[in-house]
Parts: structure tokens; sequence; C-alpha cells
């Protein structure tokens, strides 16, 4: 039942539909509906808005601590500095994605061809 | 809502170009046929924002590719998901060899998010003539950049041209990085490795600052922090669950700090 079990051409196409489309779009559809009824600020749109903010945020944690790929074998603490680094210059900056995301990436890249 | 474009319109007629913060015909005349708003969208596409997300479906495509997924498929996943964050949690699961129904269940979690985002955009986009179905059909585009995109500019469009400007923005980004993951696909396997790495770096720095930038109030940035540590931590503990349990345990706790702190 995983996406790569079956070897039949459309089984990841169906789990995509199933696990990626049907799984986003439904609350999609439903903010529509819901459009203007429901309030903003209402406590269950808080739950619900934290407990999807910490669900991507441990996707996040997992993406730098557990990689995948090339960066797998990088130095974990070379990873969490230039993260932490890259983000402290977001918020130096006065929340520039860019500067925080050039600025990890230039950390890393460095480490690298230093050899840390 | 009508009140301020009419007279940004009014004001602006006489010398747009003073006006001309992303381009000189920003925004088109308030006369423009239906076809310039669309391109007007379109090219506010590739601001930015716009050229961020590039940047992350980028880094997306060298993770999707490390997991397994073909190129075709990565392609489908963009047009039929299209919301990063979700996408990314489907990667994992296709990683970790999960079954359907709990992959179907980590991204239902994942993208429970975008519903407020489309109730806050509806309003703006209604008028008393539009139909319903085009809502419904408009609301896939809803992702982060595009949803900032359009909270930030659509008050700008008049009215009954806002749908079809959504469209514009909605439909490129779609279109844009469809290409862009496929040109990945083609080339990955020639970078070398310190280059994969960065790559594969985008997507977690994208996140965690959009993410920071979009929480609407204190206790998003503490789901957050929360989210951060349990993620790695109840992979070890729970692996098979791990993003499921980080996010009810560390989005419950944030809703229980909230709740103290206001009746503190």
């Amino acid at each position: 039942m995983s996406y790569l079990s079956n070897g039949a051409w459309w089984w990841p196409y169906l789990f995509i539909l199933l696990a990626g489309f049907a799984a986003t779009d439904v609350w999609r559809f439903l903010g529509v509906y819901l459009g203007g009824k429901l309030s903003e600020d209402s406590d269950l749109l808080v739950l619900v808005r934290t407990m999807a903010t910490a669900l991507v945020a441990a996707v996040i944690g997992n993406l730098i601590v557990f990689p995948g790929g090339a960066l797998a074998h990088t130095p974990l603490a070379l990873r969490i500095v230039a993260v932490a680094l890259g983000f402290v210059a977001y918020l130096a900056s006065g929340k520039r994605m860019v500067v925080g995301i050039a600025t990890a990436e230039l950390l890393l890249l460095a480490g690298l061809y230093l050899n840390f | 809502m009508e009140r301020p474009y009419a007279a940004f319109g009014a004001v602006a007629s006489p010398g747009r170009a003073c006006y001309g913060r992303h381009m000189s015909t920003w925004p088109p005349d308030s006369t423009a046929p239906r076809s310039t708003w669309f391109l007007s969208g379109a090219g506010a596409a590739f601001s930015l924002p716009g050229l961020i997300l590039i940047s992350s479906f980028v880094g997306f495509a060298a993770l999707a590719k490390d997991a397994g997924v073909t190129a075709t498929q990565a392609a489908f996943m963009t047009g039929t998901v299209w919301a990063l964050p979700s996408m990314v949690v489907l990667v994992g699961a296709v990683a970790s060899g999960t079954a359907l129904p709990a992959a179907m269940f980590a991204v239902t979690l994942s993208a429970i998010r975008l519903m407020p985002m489309v109730m806050a955009l509806v309003p703006e986009m209604r008028t008393g003539k539009t139909r319903q179905h085009v809502l419904y059909l408009l609301s896939h585009f809803v992702a982060v950049t595009s949803w900032v995109l359009a909270m930030e500019r659509l008050k700008r469009v008049p009215p009954s041209m806002r749908t079809t400007y959504y469209a514009g923005v909605g439909g490129t980004l779609v279109t844009t990085n469809i290409i862009v993951v496929t040109v990945v696909y083609a080339v990955a396997d020639a970078l070398p490795s310190a280059v994969s790495a960065a790559l594969l770096m985008l997507t977690p720095m994208y996140f965690l600052t959009s993410l920071w930038g979009s929480a609407r109030e204190r206790v998003g940035h503490v789901a957050m922090v929360l989210g951060l540590v349990l993620g790695p931590l109840f992979h070890i503990l729970l692996p098979r669950i791990d993003l499921l349990a980080a996010g009810l345990v560390g989005g419950m706790v944030a809703y229980g700090w909230h709740l103290w702190r206001r009746k503190a």
C-alpha cells in the first residue's frame, strides 16, 4: 500500500490523487464554502492553525536533522549552525526571506568547501 | 472595498508611471480589458516572492528525485497538490514507505492551514456576480505565495477583475513551477554534491522564514518552535507517525499556552 510497493504505472498517480490532491483540495473547497461564515479568530480555527503550524514545523525540523540525498552527507552541526544563523539574519534584516535563505546557503557551502 | 481602489485610479491616471512600483503598467487603467488584468496577474508571479518560490521548487524537485519519484509524477504532483508543505509531507511519506491511509492523514493535517487562507481570500474576490464554481476552481491555486501576493495587491484591482487577476497569478505560478521541476530533474545528476546539498537546504529555509513571517499571532510562533523540536524527537521515538504526533501534541500545547495567557 506504499507509493513504491505496487509496480503498476498508474499506482503512483492514484496515490498522489488520494493522498495529495484530495487531501489538500478538501480544505480549499471547504474554505470557499465556509468563506465569511466562520470568524477568522474563532477558537476552533486557532487550534486548527497551531496544529497545522506545528506539523509543518516538524517537517522542517526533520529536513534539517534527518535529511536525504547529498545533504545527509554533511555534518549535523554545520546544518544547524547554518540554519540558526540564517534565521538570525532573517530576523535582523527585518524579516527579509532572501537574506535569511542566502545566509544559510552561503554558510553551508562555505562549511562544505572548508571541510568542516 | 471599492473606495480605496476608485481613489487610487483617479489619482493614478494622469501620471501612472510614477506609481510603477513593480512595472510602469501597475495597476493597469481601470478601463483596461480583462486580458490586461490576466497578464498583469501573470506578471506578479515573477515578483520577489515568486522567484523565491521557484527556488524552493528547485529544492523540492531535488527532494522528490531523491525519494524515488519520477519526473512525470513530480510534475503531476506539482499541478494537482500545489502546496509545498503538503508536497514535502507527501514525498516524506513516499521516502519512508508509509501506507496510503497514513500518508493521506498526514497530508490532510498539513493542508488544514489552507482553509483559513481561502476563507480570508474569498471575500476579497467575490462580487454579486461571481459564480460559485469560479471560486472553487480558483481556490486550487491558494498556497502561501499566491495568497500573500493576492492579499497585498487585490485591493488595487477593480472588483469585477479580481478573479481574472488571481487566475493570472495562480495559473502562471503553477505552470512555471511545473516547468522548473521538470528542468531540475533533467540536470540534477550533473550537479556537484555540494550544490545538491545546497538545493536540499532551500526547502527548510524557505519554510522556516515564510512560516515565521505568516504567523498571525504569537501562538503561531510557539507552535512552530514546538514542532521544530518535536519533529526530530518523535522521528526517533515514533518513526511511523512522527509528523502527526508532533502536529497534534505541539499544536495542543501551543493552544493551551494561548488559553492560559489569555486568562492571565
